[in-house]
C-alpha cells in the first residue's frame, strides 16, 4: 500500500530557489527550471514544484484555482460545490506536456473563479476568507478532490518528479510572470500522492521549506484552533497557515511575523535597545506556540513580494544574490550563478534575520 | 485489651557497630530508641516506629537499619494486611481514617509508559552545553487582538503575567501543616531560582512579606488569612476549588498545630481545629466564581494575575472551560496522586483522576474550542522528576507545581505520618524543638539545587528532541509515544504507541 | 584566624559533634574501632539548660586566661593565635578547667587537661564537629 501524505508525517531533505523582479518585469518559466536542475542531487525524484505570480493577467482579478481529481468522480462533486459558490469564468484541463519521465498524474483541472456576490454577501465573510474556507471544504469533504492552488493571477505547479522534469511537464517555460519558486524534495518515505508536493499553497500565500521543524505538533495544535486543519502533516502546511493565520487574521507586518516565527533567543533581546526589547518581549509573550524550532529554510511569497527566512541556528543553507532589479534567493549559490552569472552582492543572512524583498511601487506587507 | 495493631516496622541495629551514641534516643520524637544503662545496650520499642529514618540518616556509623514488619497474617490477595488492620483500628477508635502524603495505592502511572523522542539525521540535535537553550516561561492570561497606536506600533496590551525562569513552581503547602522553617526555605529558594512558591490556605507570616514578588497567595474556602495586605504583596492570587489529594473536601488542620504564628497568620483563635468548608459557601456555580476572580482582581487594581487550582475530577475538562471563561488567566489542575498534610484515608485512595489523563483532555478540550491560548495551564499531582515534567509539557502543560518532591529534598523521608505533628525533619510539625530541625540555610539551598538539577536535564532532553525553546516542546504530542497502554488511554493521551 | 562558632538557634542537642570530635582524635580509621566499649572524651561538650542546648569548645582567646593561669607552662598562644595545649607537660592541676569563663577545658581519659585544638594536627585536618554537625549549628569561620 503506497503510504500517502497525511497518514504519516514524512521528513524531508531538499532544495529551494526562487527569483524575483522587483519592477515587475516578466520573465518565463524556464529561468526557475534551469535554477533547480543544477540542485539536482538535493532531490530524490519524489516531489518538486513551482509556484508563478503575474501569470495570469487575462483573469488577474479572478481566483485561479488548480485541482487535482483522482477520478472523474471527484471532479463532478466538485465541481457541483465550485458552481454553487462562484462564478466560473473558464474552466479547462492544466495544459501539460506528455513527457516519460512524469506517470501516474491525477486529473488536473484549472478554474477562473470568483465567488457568488449573494453567497458572499450572506457569508458575512471577505472574498479571501470566503474562498480559503471553500478550499478547506473542498479539500477536506470532498474525497479525491485537492485544491492546490488558490490565488488570483498565480498559479502552483507539482508533481511527483524532479523539478526540472516537473516544470517540462507542465510546460513553464509558456508562462511569464514577474515571481517564480521553485522546490525540490527528498523525502524519506515514499509519497504516493502529487497533492503532497511543494510549494504549499492557500490564496495568494505560496511556502517551499527545507528543514524539518522539532516544534511542529506544538504549531499544529495551536493552529488548528483558528480553523486550519494540517491534513498533510507536512512543515511547510504548518508553516503557510501559521503566516497566514499572523498576517491575515492578527494583522501582523512580515517582520513582526519573523519576530514570531524566527524570535530571537531571550539573551539577544537582552541586548537590544529598550523599545526594540519590549516590542519582541510581547510578540514572543502573545504567540509562544508559533515558534518555529528546529531547522528551517523557507521562502514565503505573496502577491507583493516574499520573505525568505532561516531558522534561528542557520541549520540550513540559504544564499540571496541580485543583478538590477532581479532578486535570487536559493539553497545553493550555484542555483543562482546558473541563471544569473554575473549576480552581485551575494549574502548568507544570518539565522532568523529575514530578508524581505517587495515589488518597486507596492505596499511593503501581505 | 489484646493488642490488635501489629508495627509497621522493625528495627534492625547492628550491634557490633552501635558506640551508645545514643543521638537516635535524642532524635525521635516518637520516641522508639531508649537506653538502658543497666546493660549498656539500646532498646527499640518498634511498635512506635513510623519509618521516618531520621535515626539511620543520624546514626553515625549507620548502625541502624528500618525494615518491614515482618510477621504477617495468612496470606490473601484480597484481604491485605493493610485492609485487616484499617478495621482493627476503625473499631477501636470509631473514627474517619486519616492519612498525609499522596496516595500509595498502585495505580497506573502513566509517566512511567510514556517515552521521548530524539532527533536524529534529518533534524539534529542541540548541544545545551554550546547552544542557548531557553526554558523561560511566561504563565497568563493573552488578550484575543493585538492593538496598535496612531503610528502603527504594537501596544503592550498583555494583562500581568508571572515569569518563570525554568517551568517549575513550589505547589501550595499552608502554614500549619508545614512549619516556618519550612516556608522560609521555600521562599527563599524561589526568589533565588526566579520562581514562585505557594503559601497554602494558611495566610502569609508577616516574615515573608518581603519575599512577596515570588509569593503566590492562596485563597481557599475557610478564606484564612486572607486580608488586603495579603494580596497586596503578592505577584499572584490562587483560589483554591479543590486539591488532587481529596477533591470535593476542604482543609483539615488539628487545633494542635495552631500555635500562636499559625493563629495570627491565619486569623483564627489559637488553638482551634481549622476545617476549611468543603465548597467556598459563596461560589455555587461557575457564575459566583467568575464574581470572586473579579472581585479579587478588582481590589488588586487588575495588577495580578489570578489563578484558579481545581482537583482533577471526572468532567475537568468542562470544568476547566467553564475556568477559562471566567476571567482566570491561569488553570492549576491537581492530580488525584497529589500529596496532602492529611486527608481521609478513603478520599485519599479512591477520588479524582491521574493528572496525565486530565491535562490531555484539557488541553485537548480548550484547543477543541479555541481557546487553549487564552489561559496558562500548571499541572500538579507527583511531579517526581524532570522527565515527568517533559512529559507533562508535551502533553500540553505550560507549566509544574511540585510538592512533594520539594519536601523529599527538604529531607522528608515520606513516611506519611504528617497527621501526627511529629515530624522528625522539622517539615510537618509545629514543634519548636522539631522546626529547629530544618535550617532554611540548608534547605534553601538543597531546593535550589533539586530544580536547577532538573533545569539541566530539561535542557538535555529537550535538546536531544531538537528544539532550545520550551514554547516549542508545549503540545507537541508527537513527542511522546505510549508503551504498555491500551487503545483507550492513548486516544485519551492523544498520543501514539511506540513503533507507529 | 578561623574558629568555631555555634548558632544555638540551630543546635539540636543530637551531641554528634561529641561522638565526631572523639573519633578524629582518636587516630583510628574506623569510627566503631574508636569508640566501641569507651569512655569518650571529646573537646567539644554539648550543654543543655531549659529546653536551649548549645555545643561549647575553646574561644582561642585573644587574652587566654587560661594560658595566664598554667603553673606547668603547658598551654600557651601561638602567632596565627591559636591556642595550644602540650599534653606532655600537663601536670594535671585543673586550674585552667576553673578560669576558663567558658567552661571549654575539659578532662581527658588521664584526668588532665584537654581541649579543642581545631582539628588541625589530628587525622580529620578540618575541625569534625563542623562537618559532622547535622543541622549547620556550628560553623568554622573568621569573624572580626
Amino acid at each position: 500500500m503506497k503510504l500517502v501524505e497525511g497518514r504519516v508525517r514524512i521528513p524531508s531533505g531538499c532544495a529551494i530557489s526562487g527569483i524575483i523582479s522587483r519592477d515587475r518585469r516578466k520573465f518565463t518559466g524556464e529561468r526557475i527550471v534551469e535554477s533547480m536542475k543544477v540542485m539536482r542531487e538535493r532531490s530524490n525524484g519524489l516531489g518538486g514544484g513551482f509556484a508563478a505570480y503575474g501569470i495570469y493577467p487575462k483573469y488577474k482579478d479572478s481566483y485561479a484555482l488548480h485541482i487535482f481529481y483522482n477520478d472523474s468522480n471527484a471532479k463532478r462533486e466538485c465541481e457541483a460545490f465550485l458552481n454553487e459558490h462562484f462564478e466560473i469564468d473558464e474552466a479547462s484541463e492544466l495544459p501539460t506536456r506528455k513527457i516519460p519521465e512524469i506517470t501516474d498524474e491525477p486529473l488536473i483541472w484549472r478554474y477562473f473563479a470568483l465567488p457568488r456576490p449573494s453567497r458572499l454577501a450572506a457569508s458575512q465573510l471577505d472574498e479571501r476568507e470566503y474562498t480559503a474556507r471553500c478550499v478547506f471544504a473542498i479539500n477536506a469533504r470532498i474525497d479525491g478532490a485537492y485544491v492546490f492552488s488558490s490565488g488570483k493571477n498565480m498559479g502552483v505547479f507539482k508533481a511527483v518528479g524532479y523539478p526540472e522534469d516537473v516544470g517540462r511537464f507542465y510546460m513553464l517555460d509558456e508562462y511569464e510572470g514577474y515571481m517564480f519558486i521553485g522546490h525540490g524534495r527528498y523525502p524519506t518515505n515514499t509519497p504516493g500522492w502529487w497533492g503532497g508536493a511543494h510549494p504549499f499553497s492557500l490564496l495568494d500565500f505560496a511556502v517551499v521549506h527545507n528543514g524539518e521543524i522539532s516544534s511542529y505538533d506544538a504549531n499544529r495544535r495551536f493552529i488548528e484552533m483558528f480553523g486550519y486543519r494540517c491534513a498533510l502533516m507536512t512543515d511547510t502546511e504548518v508553516i503557510t497557515y501559521i503566516l497566514d493565520y499572523l498576517i491575515r487574521h492578527v494583522g501582523l507586518t512580515l517582520e513582526e511575523s519573523a519576530s514570531v516565527i524566527a524570535a530571537p533567543f531571550w539573551s539577544s533581546i537582552a541586548k537590544k535597545p529598550p523599545e526594540e526589547r519590549e516590542r519582541l518581549t510581547y510578540l514572543r509573550t502573545m504567540f509562544p506556540s508559533l515558534l518555529v524550532t528546529g531547522p528551517f529554510s523557507i521562502i514565503f511569497c505573496f502577491e507583493g513580494g516574499m520573505m525568505a527566512l532561516n531558522d534561528r541556528l542557520k541549520l540550513r543553507s540559504m544564499v540571496t544574490a541580485e543583478k538590477g532589479d532581479m532578486v535570487y534567493v536559493a539553497s545553493e549559490e550555484c542555483a543562482i550563478r546558473a541563471v544569473e552569472p554575473d549576480a552581485e552582492n551575494l549574502r548568507y543572512p544570518s539565522g532568523g534575520e529575514p530578508v524581505i524583498v517587495t515589488l518597486n511601487g507596492g505596499k511593503d506587507n501581505a | 485489651m489484646p493488642n490488635y495493631i501489629l508495627p509497621d516496622f522493625e528495627v534492625e541495629r547492628r550491634d557490633d557497630r552501635c558506640i551508645r551514641c545514643r543521638v537516635c534516643e535524642r532524635q525521635c520524637a516518637n520516641e522508639v530508641h531508649s537506653y538502658d544503662e543497666e546493660n549498656d545496650v539500646m532498646l527499640a520499642d518498634e511498635l512506635k516506629c513510623v519509618g521516618c529514618h531520621r535515626c539511620v540518616a543520624l546514626c553515625p556509623t549507620r548502625a541502624l537499619k528500618i525494615v518491614k514488619y515482618s510477621g504477617t497474617f495468612r496470606e490473601n490477595a484480597n484481604w491485605s494486611n493493610q485492609s485487616i488492620l484499617e478495621i482493627y483500628k476503625q473499631a477501636e477508635s470509631g473514627g474517619v481514617l486519616l492519612s498525609s502524603m499522596g496516595t500509595p495505592n498502585p495505580y497506573p502511572v502513566y509517566f512511567d509508559k510514556i517515552l521521548i523522542n530524539a532527533s536524529q539525521v534529518t533534524n539534529p540535535s542541540i548541544d545545551p552545553l554550546r547552544e542557548p537553550m531557553e526554558t523561560r516561561v511566561f504563565l497568563g492570561k493573552r488578550p484575543q487582538n493585538i492593538e496598535r497606536d496612531e503610528t502603527g506600533k504594537l501596544n503592550n496590551n498583555l494583562p500581568p503575567q508571572l515569569e518563570l525562569s525554568v517551568p517549575i513552581m513550589f505547589s501550595a503547602m499552608s502554614y500549619g501543616s508545614i512549619s516556618y522553617n519550612a516556608h522560609e526555605s521555600l521562599a527563599r529558594a524561589a526568589t533565588e531560582l526566579g520562581i514562585y512558591y505557594n503559601t497554602g490556605e494558611g495566610g502569609l507570616h508577616e516574615d515573608f512579606y518581603k519575599y512577596g514578588p515570588n509569593t503566590i497567595v492562596q485563597v481557599a474556602s475557610g478564606r484564612f488569612g486572607v486580608h488586603k495586605g495579603y494580596l497586596d504583596v503578592a505577584a499572584a492570587i490562587e483560589i483554591k476549588m479543590g486539591q488532587g489529594a481529596k477533591p470535593g473536601i476542604g482543609g483539615h488542620l488539628p487545633g494542635e498545630k495552631i500555635t500562636e504564628d499559625v493563629s495570627r497568620a491565619r486569623m483564627i483563635p489559637v488553638g482551634t481545629d481549622a476545617i476549611s468548608p468543603a465548597p467556598h459557601h459563596d461560589i455555587y456555580s461557575i457564575e459566583d466564581l467568575r464574581q470572586l476572580v473579579y472581585s479579587l482582581k478588582e481590589a488588586t487594581e487588575y495588577k495580578k494575575p489570578v489563578i484558579v487550582k481545581v482537583a482533577a475530577v471526572h468532567n475537568i475538562a468542562a470544568i476547566a472551560s467553564g475556568i477559562a471563561r471566567s476571567g482566570a488567566d491561569i488553570i492549576a489542575i491537581d492530580g488525584f496522586r497529589g500529596g496532602t498534610g492529611a486527608a481521609p484515608t478513603r478520599i485519599r485512595d479512591n477520588v479524582g483522576i491521574p493528572i496525565e489523563l486530565a491535562l490531555a483532555s484539557v488541553d485537548k478540550r480548550l484547543r477543541d474550542e479555541g481557546i487553549r491560548g487564552n489561559v496558562s495551564l500548571v499541572v500538579a499531582g507527583s511531579i517526581r522528576n524532570s522527565a515527568d515534567v517533559v512529559k507533562a509539557i508535551a502533553l500540553g502543560a505550560d507549566a509544574c507545581y511540585i510538592g512533594t518532591a520539594a519536601l523529599i529534598a527538604l529531607g522528608c523521608h515520606l513516611c506519611r505520618t504528617c497527621h501526627l505533628g511529629k515530624c522528625n525533619w522539622g517539615i510537618a510539625t509545629q514543634r519548636p524543638d522539631l522546626v529547629k530541625r530544618l535550617n532554611p540555610e540548608i534547605g534553601y539551598k538543597r531546593l535550589v539545587n533539586l530544580v536547577t538539577a532538573w533545569q539541566h536535564e530539561i535542557k538535555e532532553l529537550l535538546g536531544g528532541m531538537g528544539i532550545n525553546s520550551i514554547e516549542a516542546l508545549r503540545g507537541n504530542r508527537l513527542m511522546l509515544r505510549g508503551v504498555g497502554l491500551n487503545e483507550k488511554e492513548l486516544e485519551i493521551l492523544g498520543i501514539k504507541h511506540a513503533g507507529e | 584566624m578561623k574558629r568555631v562558632y555555634v548558632n544555638e538557634k540551630w543546635c539540636l542537642g543530637c551531641r554528634l559533634c561529641e561522638y565526631n570530635c572523639a573519633f578524629a582524635n582518636s587516630g583510628e580509621k574506623d569510627m566503631v574501632k574508636a569508640l566501641k566499649g569507651k569512655k569518650i572524651y571529646p573537646r567539644i561538650r554539648v550543654d543543655e539548660h531549659d529546653g536551649i542546648t548549645f555545643a561549647v569548645s575553646c574561644r582561642h582567646c585573644e587574652d587566654p586566661i587560661c594560658v595566664k593561669s598554667c603553673i606547668a607552662g603547658a598551654l600557651s598562644k601561638e602567632g596565627d593565635g591559636m591556642v595550644k595545649l602540650d599534653r606532655t607537660k600537663c601536670v594535671g592541676c585543673l586550674t585552667c578547667v576553673l578560669v576558663c569563663p567558658y567552661g571549654a577545658v575539659v578532662q581527658d581519659e588521664r584526668g588532665a587537661a584537654l581541649k579543642c585544638e581545631l582539628c588541625l594536627t589530628n587525622t580529620a585536618g578540618y575541625p569534625a564537629c563542623v562537618k559532622g554537625c547535622p543541622n549547620a549549628a556550628i560553623v568554622y569561620e573568621e569573624r572580626d
